[in-house]
């Protein structure tokens, strides 16, 4: 799964920003209201890649539904290149959690869906795909059904039916999930090596804070219900990012840092009760004493 | 190809499959002509059941050997399928529109769900009255049950698709009419099919009510009048022919679910 190198394929460079003005997002549930995000101000930069992290329950997946066009909020305003959001659309793609592949279409029928359905012309469809399913290591897999796939496969075919719409925005609500740690790893220098080769505005959310401080351009935490931005951590680890920044000290350092500040609002979830947050408060506790890459470097 | 074959000729499961015939033979045997016992008097046993089946002037006038035989297959399979592909259409569409769309359930389950568990046969008297002739009640009867398990079955199809894959659609641009063919159809297509299987046995089971209380012809007709004219070995040979019917029928509807959903087989690991 080698990127080559050359960017046209995949870019018409027309990337987008997001701002979030305010916003806030509650929910009624018999007759009490929840307010999941209060107040939130958010700005995902043009051409970076934007890692968001906090404990469960603080919001992170409605964050998503309003970016994406599922949701709408309570009030405050969800802008994009400073147009509000007004329904899900081709402009900003999610990459869901699961695999969301079509499971009665071949890998082909899933990565050109997008554009058959927005009427693009058969035959620059055509060519379009067949290079993104090359650039993805799928094209000799074109023809076989998501089932078929191993779990990486599925999610690079994932990548790939977000990627040809050349959307201005990604969202990827943490696609890693589920995968083997060895997959992981290599689906992160994968995704990692397609971002830094297009260097499209992308959101991604994740529970892992290695895989946060891998990824990332700007990393953000949240706080725990009402959820609002905590901190922002500019990681300036140098790119193109390669596994054995793992062990730096820069990176160890920004790890102290984002676990200290994350701690503080597992430990708010924790004494809420929440179920999730005792295991964050669980898995924060042992990375704190020992501290060590759970990656090996290469 | 050769060896393939003897490997299934030889295979435990073909062993297992015809022995296991074998011993509900003996046990009807065991049942008619050793132990003689009194309720079984007039059931025919195996043998005179299969020599009659196999006659060249059968007693009833009905053996394979037989127009008469062939006829009443005709009248009770072209029953069923006309009844089977009426509720398959209807009930398909009904389903995906109810499940696609929320005003339409809300009108139409409550209703659905009130008039599936009436009795086909407790249709007869409405049907005969409202339909131009007693071969419409009996393929109306044969349907009404079939129709309701499939609206059903295609309705839970809908509602089992991953809400992932809706989403996806929409935010990978489509319309309306593109998540419907795209995603509710081919989502809901193997619930569809394990309903057809079941609407196919129901269909069956109806016909044969309605051909015994209103028929004329056809193979549960031809049962209702074995009995009552002393034929037993027909009567039983009849019954038969039906379940070789039904399971040929289940079969077909398998074979064309197993082609549309190659990605299901291969999912399941087949």
């Amino acid at each position: 799964m080698a990127v080559s190198n050359g960017n046209s394929v995949m870019s018409k460079g027309n990337f987008g920003e997001v701002r979030l003005e305010g916003v806030t997002k509650i929910y009624e549930k018999e007759g009490v209201s929840h307010p999941v995000l209060q107040d939130c101000m958010l700005h995902i930069p043009k051409g970076k890649l934007t890692v968001l992290m906090g404990p469960s329950g603080c919001g992170k997946t409605v964050l998503v539904n309003l970016i994406a066009g599922y949701e709408r909020p309570t009030s405050g305003r969800v802008l994009i290149d400073d147009t509000g959001v007004a329904g899900p659309g081709p402009d900003r793609l999610v990459v869901f959690q699961e695999t969301a592949l079509f499971p009665w279409m071949t890998v082909y029928s899933n990565v050109v869906f997008g554009c058959s359905v927005q009427g693009t012309p058969k035959k620059a469809i055509k060519e379009k795909a067949e290079l993104i399913l090359k650039k993805v290591g799928l094209y000799e897999f074109r023809d076989k059904y998501p089932s078929q796939l191993s779990g990486g496969m599925q999610r690079r075919a994932e990548l790939a039916r977000a990627m040809i719409n050349d959307p201005k925005i990604m969202i990827l609500d943490e696609p890693f999930r589920g995968l083997d740690a060895m997959t992981r790893q290599l689906m992160q220098e994968f995704y990692v090596g397609l971002f830094e080769e297009v260097g499209r505005t992308n959101l991604f959310i994740t529970h892992e804070i290695d895989e946060a401080i891998f990824l990332a351009d700007r990393l953000i935490i949240m706080t725990y219900q009402p959820g609002r931005v905590k901190a922002e951590i500019e990681i300036d680890l140098p790119r193109p990012r390669e596994f054995h920044l793992l062990a730096s000290p820069r990176f160890m350092e920004i790890r102290e840092q984002a676990i200290d500040l994350l701690y503080e609002e597992a430990a708010k979830a924790f004494s809420s009760g929440s179920k999730a947050a005792y295991d964050l408060v669980g898995a924060l506790v042992a990375q704190k004493g020992a501290c060590k890459p759970t990656c090996t470097p290469r | 190809m050769m060896n393939q074959l003897r490997t299934k000729i030889l295979s435990p499961q073909l062993f297992r499959a015809v022995a296991g015939v074998l011993i509900f033979l003996s046990f009807w045997y065991l049942l008619t002509e050793v132990l003689k016992l009194p309720r079984f008097k007039l059931i025919p046993d195996p043998v005179s059941v299969i020599k009659e089946w196999v006659s060249f002037d059968p007693m009833s006038g009905r053996s394979l050997f037989t127009k008469e035989y062939y006829i009443d297959i005709a009248y009770s399979v072209g029953r069923t399928m006309a009844a089977f592909t009426f509720a398959t259409v209807l009930g398909v569409t009904l389903g995906l529109l109810m499940g696609w769309n929320r005003i339409l359930y809300d009108f139409t389950f409550p209703l659905v769900e009130i008039l599936r568990p009436m009795p086909p046969l407790s249709w007869i008297p409405l049907a005969v009255l409202i339909l131009p002739g007693v071969e419409f009640a009996v393929v109306y009867v044969t349907f009404i049950a079939a129709f309701f398990a499939t609206v059903l079955n295609t309705l839970l199809g809908v509602f089992s698709i991953d809400r992932n894959y809706f989403l996806a659609a929409r935010c990978l641009g489509s319309k309306p009419k593109d998540i419907f063919f795209n995603v509710v159809v081919p989502g809901s297509l193997p619930f569809i099919f394990t309903g057809l299987q079941i609407s196919m046995g129901i269909a069956w089971m109806s016909l044969v009510a309605g051909e015994i209380i209103s028929g004329q012809r056809g193979l549960g007709y031809a049962i209702y009048e074995g009995y009552f004219l002393y034929q037993f070995p027909q009567v039983i040979s009849y019954m038969f022919t039906l379940g070789i019917l039904g399971y040929i029928s289940s079969a077909a509807i398998r074979a064309v679910g197993r082609r549309l959903m190659a990605w299901e087989a291969r999912r399941r690991g087949a």
